[in-house]
């Protein structure tokens, strides 16, 4: 029926990655807004131990990310170098992860875990889940590797760069807002 | 009837029918003890009654679903169900536990006994023969469904219906592992319930819809199809860690208050989504198919859970909401609206349009149908208001001021009854139903001149 195709079959990769890409920034916008309502209510506690965070490491991260989306980009579009692409992209996602495990050893030494105030909790359950994401973005990187269709290309990208997206809301709003 | 395999389903709906009609008897019995609480105080105390309305519930609408799945499934697969045989061995298992687990409840058997005795843990309080038997049935329904399945066409529809029914039936082996540990014990106890509310029986509750405005609308497959991923993807996204809005008040740690609050809240969307399925569907439907009622019950059955399970369960699902209304009359409206529109009005809708083709007949009365399920959503619909102002009152009394809870109840009477008056309501409503689709009548109204004479 030709009056069924709709914006919807127009977007890039599959119908269903767009469904998991709203219902996660669904559940990020949420977390996000419960996290600022909870500073509202304890701005002093909240910016203790906001300062206690390495913001170098966010911010370093923020760069490998992006930078790592760049890649996944460039692997859609050049056919040619692919796999070169998506292995850069592979990489920089890889020591996201890495300075992400050191932030967190950090804490860790420091005593603090996700019990010791909300704004902790909230700090390890979003960045938590965001980096659990990345390791699901890698995952679907490594399946790309190997069945590479371009609408399979498309989807996966379209994933990170929502992983991507998430992560330069959470930044300034856990690391940098006062 | 295209397929002869299918004449199964007749049995499992009259089975499940004679169910429904134990379950709704038990909710007057426990709805009256409400009122007047030395009721049958000795003959039937108010625990075993509650065990009989919540157990007969859960096992009816299986029985439907199973019903469901053995009437759906060879029209979709193209072919006959493996071994009508073993659906019917599958059948008589159930309705051995299920007779087993009225009389074991009712006279105490076997007390302690670890066998033959009923276990503690509310809602699975079947002694361990019954769950053995339950889980013999399940495997041997899933052999038959996927046999049927593998060697035939597959679609959409019977994809997610395995799907869940698959879930549900793995999802039952938590019944079996009960740790020392009081927390523990009640995580793993939320896992089969809840997890099939919130997650695998929303599968199967979509294909059957998904099935029935396919049958009633005519419209093409391709969207449904696409319709039916939509909500499958968000029920299981939100329901699953959904389910988190527990934990904590189990035993588990804090940031679950979160976890569950957050995903739980999303649970409303597969709903919202169900509900304007189904009414697009209709919307964009060219066909008129005659049996009205069915339609009816398909599009009562979204809509209403849109509002029980959606709507009612964000209610109290945030945790500083839920602090104060856990376990308060407030549950209770939720619980009832939630199972009723979900999965009550999906079976009955299924029932409505399998009976006239299982009996090869044209669809018959028609008006008692509807008569009936206006009575039971008035009803039920009632029973909810009702029962959310008592437990706006109680969570207040009781909750925020710290008054003693029995002093509250006895000043909620009014409140329980006019719940009991909803809930004869329903139970006439469900009566009729019944009757309606055992004892086929020619139609009041021809079929086919109301409308154009409307139009």
């Amino acid at each position: 029926m030709s009056d069924q195709t709709s914006v919807l079959d127009e977007l890039p990769g599959d119908l269903m990655i767009w469904v998991l890409i709203v219902s996660e920034l669904l559940v990020f916008g949420a977390g996000l807004l419960a996290f600022l309502g909870m500073r509202a209510m304890d701005p002093v506690g909240f910016a203790a131990d906001q300062a206690q965070l390495n913001r170098v490491a966010g911010a370093a991260n923020t760069i490998v990310l992006v930078t790592s989306g760049y890649c996944a980009a460039r692997a859609v579009q050049s056919a040619r170098h692919m796999r070169l692409w998506l292995t850069g992209a592979i990489v920089f996602g890889v020591v996201f992860l890495i300075v992400k495990w050191l932030e967190y050893a950090e804490k860790a030494r420091l005593g603090i875990g996700i019990e010791t105030s909300d704004f902790f909790t909230f700090y390890y359950l979003l960045t938590g889940f965001h980096a659990l994401h990345v390791v699901a973005g890698l995952a679907i990187f490594g399946l790309l590797m190997r069945w590479h269709t371009p609408r399979n290309l498309e989807a996966g990208t379209a994933f990170w760069h929502m992983v991507d997206l998430i992560w330069i809301l959470l930044f300034p709003i856990i690391y940098l807002v006062h | 009837m295209k397929y002869q395999t299918q004449k199964i389903a007749y049995w499992y709906f009259l089975a499940a029918m004679i169910l429904f009609a134990v379950q709704v008897t038990g909710g007057l019995i426990a709805g009256w003890i409400y009122v007047s609480p030395n009721f049958l105080s000795e003959l039937l105390p108010f625990n075993i009654v509650r065990m009989l309305h919540t157990n007969s519930l859960i096992v009816w609408l299986l029985l439907g679903f199973f019903g469901a799945a053995y009437f759906l499934v060879p029209e979709e697969a193209e072919r006959e169900i493996y071994s009508p045989k073993l659906a019917y061995l599958q059948l008589i298992i159930l309705l051995l536990g299920t007779a087993g687990v009225v009389v074991t409840y009712v006279f105490n058997l076997f007390e302690g006994n670890w066998l033959l005795g009923k276990e503690g843990r509310e809602f699975i309080e079947q002694p361990v023969w019954v769950k053995l038997g339950i889980l013999v049935a399940a495997l041997i329904f899933l052999f038959n469904i996927t046999m049927t399945v593998l060697q035939g066409r597959k679609t959409a529809i019977t994809n997610v219906l395995l799907l869940g029914l698959w879930g549900l039936s793995l999802l039952w082996l938590f019944a079996f592992y009960n740790p020392a540990n009081l927390a523990l014990d009640k995580m793993f106890w939320w896992y089969i319930v809840h997890l099939w509310v919130e997650g695998t029986w929303e599968l199967v509750m979509a294909s059957i819809l998904a099935y029935l405005l396919l049958k009633l609308t005519g419209v093409d497959r391709e969207i449904i199809e696409k319709w039916l991923y939509i909500i499958v993807a968000t029920a299981l996204f939100s329901g699953i860690l959904g389910t988190g809005h527990h934990y904590y008040w189990i035993g588990l740690p804090g940031y679950w208050q979160w976890i569950g609050s957050v995903f739980s809240s999303l649970e409303v969307i597969p709903f919202f989504a169900m509900m304007s399925f189904s009414f697009v569907m209709v919307w964009k439907g060219k066909r008129d198919h005659p049996n009205k009622a069915a339609l009816l019950w398909a599009l009562g059955a979204a809509t209403v859970a849109f509002f029980g399970a959606g709507v009612w369960g964000f209610l109290h699902t945030l945790h500083g909401v839920n602090y104060y209304t856990h376990g308060t009359q407030i549950t209770a409206a939720h619980g009832h609206l939630a199972f009723y529109g979900a999965y009550v009005a999906v079976n009955l809708a299924i029932f409505t349009y399998a009976f006239p083709i299982l009996t090869n007949r044209d669809p018959y009365n028609q008006v008692l149908n509807m008569v009936s399920f206006w009575l039971m959503t008035g009803g039920m619909a009632f029973m909810t208001f009702v029962l959310t102002f008592a437990g706006t009152v109680q969570t207040h009394m009781q909750r925020v001021l710290g008054e003693n809870f029995m002093d509250i109840q006895e000043g909620l009477n009014l409140f329980y009854l006019m719940r009991w008056g909803s809930g004869l309501c329903v139970v006439v409503g469900a009566i009729l139903f019944i009757y309606a689709q055992l004892a086929p009548r020619k139609e009041i109204i021809a079929s086919g001149t109301t409308e154009s004479e409307g139009a």
